[in-house]
């Protein structure tokens, strides 16, 4: 049974990103990336994630995307913006497909690498994935990237701030 | 995973599906009933005895109305808002549990007696799952607003989508309290943790907050501008007609079930009689069936209190809402925190 709930979610997330390069209305790939955000976060339940799987939902699809989708609404884009250019097709096609073999050999490298990782993983503890094991990850082995992280959201705040303040002015 | 305790969560999902709906249409019922009482009035009172087969009567109405769909609305997205807005709201309470359970072997259909929790999915991140889901409820409405292809639903859906996630933040700071209390993200765990004292009075101002908050979150009066009908018609669902328009009515009124389920099982000590020292002594492993009657008791009174307050308060502006919500609510959550926080600390 697993199985095919994770086979249905897999072929949801692929075509929810499919459909988020391939359809001219953008509040429809906002949509479909909400559809591929939230059916990923599945995939993370079935990995016993449960807590990147509810926080996965709860700021990308839940708010991330919701500021998007107040975007693509409010700019209202015309029919012009959107149309579609047909002669450029195969020059974007012939990129996407130098990107994709490109990404598709760095990552069988990375599969490589991660399987020699994983030997000596923490995959092994019980709490693995749950919110006390996370959080125990976070503040005891990756406390220093995790205060910088928090930093760098208040810098990121803070110039928000400053730009909006200029250009009000 | 065996086949019987798939069958179990079966049972317990079409159980839980049957109450709520039935809830629904009965609150629709109260909604009315009430509002007359508190206008001095008589309210629907014709269709069976008290008016009680005034819902189905309802419901028939709705059915047989013409379902319009406006000529230049996005079609799959105008029918797909309302069945958004009704699963986003329906499929939180499956984390809500209303007692503690009890064991039965199903009258000899297993081999040994399985306990049987009064909640469909223990999970650990309970409390994220449903702020979770509550995020997602925001689009079944801005999608209604926009699909609708109308001025006025769309202002609807973009007010909608700023109030609720302007007022998402002090819902979610104000519970960061009662976690600390309770060490744990498990909704029974916090329950539970409740058994001494309920966590509304050591968390009074997270308790004020959260009730605040959730008044905004469901939209409903005083903070119902998303469909405030003086300015903007009926907002986010002017242009729906039939079931579809029942359908977002009954989101609504599902939003105000888990609101109050949640005030009730985080503040209000759940499935727990009294608020100091719980059952005073009943053994509730016994009696199994007590618990899930005062948890439902309780969602009761906080209900009634959701339509006291609507037919008793004026409506705020918008400018109001937002400054009550961004240098009001928002502080004060921030402050309990602290406050909480540095008591368990140092105390």
């Amino acid at each position: 049974m697993e199985d095919i709930l994770f086979y249905i979610f897999a072929a949801a997330s692929v075509a929810g990103a499919l459909l988020v390069v391939t359809h001219n209305n953008p509040v429809v790939s906002v949509l479909s990336l909400v559809l591929t955000l939230f059916s990923t976060a599945v995939l993370f339940v079935f990995l016993l994630a449960d807590f990147i799987a509810a926080i996965q939902i709860l700021v990308y699809a839940g708010a991330i995307m919701v500021l998007f989708i107040f975007t693509v609404m409010y700019l209202n884009l015309r029919k012009e913006a959107l149309a579609f250019d047909s002669k450029s097709v195969p020059i974007k096609f012939g990129i996407l497909f130098v990107i994709l073999i490109v990404v598709a050999y760095l990552s069988s490298l990375g599969f490589k690498r991660g399987l020699q990782i994983t030997g000596e993983g923490t995959s092994t503890s019980t709490n693995f994935g749950t919110v006390e094991g996370v959080g125990e990850v976070l503040f005891t082995k990756y406390i220093l990237p995790f205060e910088l992280t928090s930093v760098l959201i208040v810098v990121a705040i803070i110039g928000v701030v400053a730009i909006a303040k200029r250009r009000f002015n | 995973m065996p086949w019987s305790e798939i069958g179990i969560s079966l049972v317990k999902i079409a159980l839980v599906l049957f109450l709520v709906l039935t809830l629904v249409a009965y609150l629709t019922l109260a909604e009315r009933r009430i509002s007359a009482f508190i206008q001095d009035r008589l309210g629907p009172n014709r269709v069976g005895p008290f008016g009680l087969l005034q819902p189905l009567a309802d419901g028939l109405k709705l059915i047989f109305k013409e379902d319009i769909i406006p000529e230049r609305a996005n079609k799959i997205l105008y029918v797909m808002a309302p069945a958004f807005s009704f699963i986003t709201a329906i499929i939180a309470l499956a984390v809500i549990p209303i007692g503690g359970g009890f064991s039965t072997s199903l009258f000899g259909l297993l081999k040994e007696p399985t306990f049987i929790k009064f909640q469909i999915a223990d999970i650990n991140v309970g409390l994220l799952y449903v702020f979770a889901i509550g995020s997602l409820s925001v689009y079944g409405v801005v999608l209604g607003g926009w699909a609708s292809n109308s001025k006025y639903s769309l202002l609807g859906g973009l007010r909608s989508a700023a109030q609720m996630i302007s007022y998402e933040l002090p819902l979610g700071l104000s519970i960061l309290g009662v976690v600390l209390i309770a060490g744990s993200l498990k909704l029974g765990d916090i329950v539970q943790a409740q058994a001494k004292l309920w966590f509304v009075f050591p968390q009074i101002l997270g308790f004020l907050v959260f009730l605040v908050s959730s008044f905004a979150e469901t939209n409903r009066l005083p903070f119902d501008l998303p469909e405030a009908e003086p300015e903007i018609v009926a907002g986010y669902h002017t242009e729906y007609s039939s079931m579809k328009f029942a359908m977002f009515f009954m989101a609504e009124y599902t939003h105000m079930i888990v609101a109050s389920s949640l005030i009730v099982s985080l503040f209000l000590g759940g499935w727990y009689l009294l608020p100091y020292f719980g059952w005073f002594g009943i053994d509730i492993v016994k009696y199994w069936f007590l618990p899930p009657l005062v948890f439902i008791g309780k969602v009761f009174l906080i209900l009634f209190l959701f339509i006291w307050v609507r037919w008793t308060l004026p409506r705020f502006r918008y400018d109001q809402i937002m400054n009550l919500g961004w240098k009001v609510l928002f502080p004060l959550a921030v402050i309990n925190i602290i406050v909480t926080s540095a008591v368990i600390v140092f105390i």
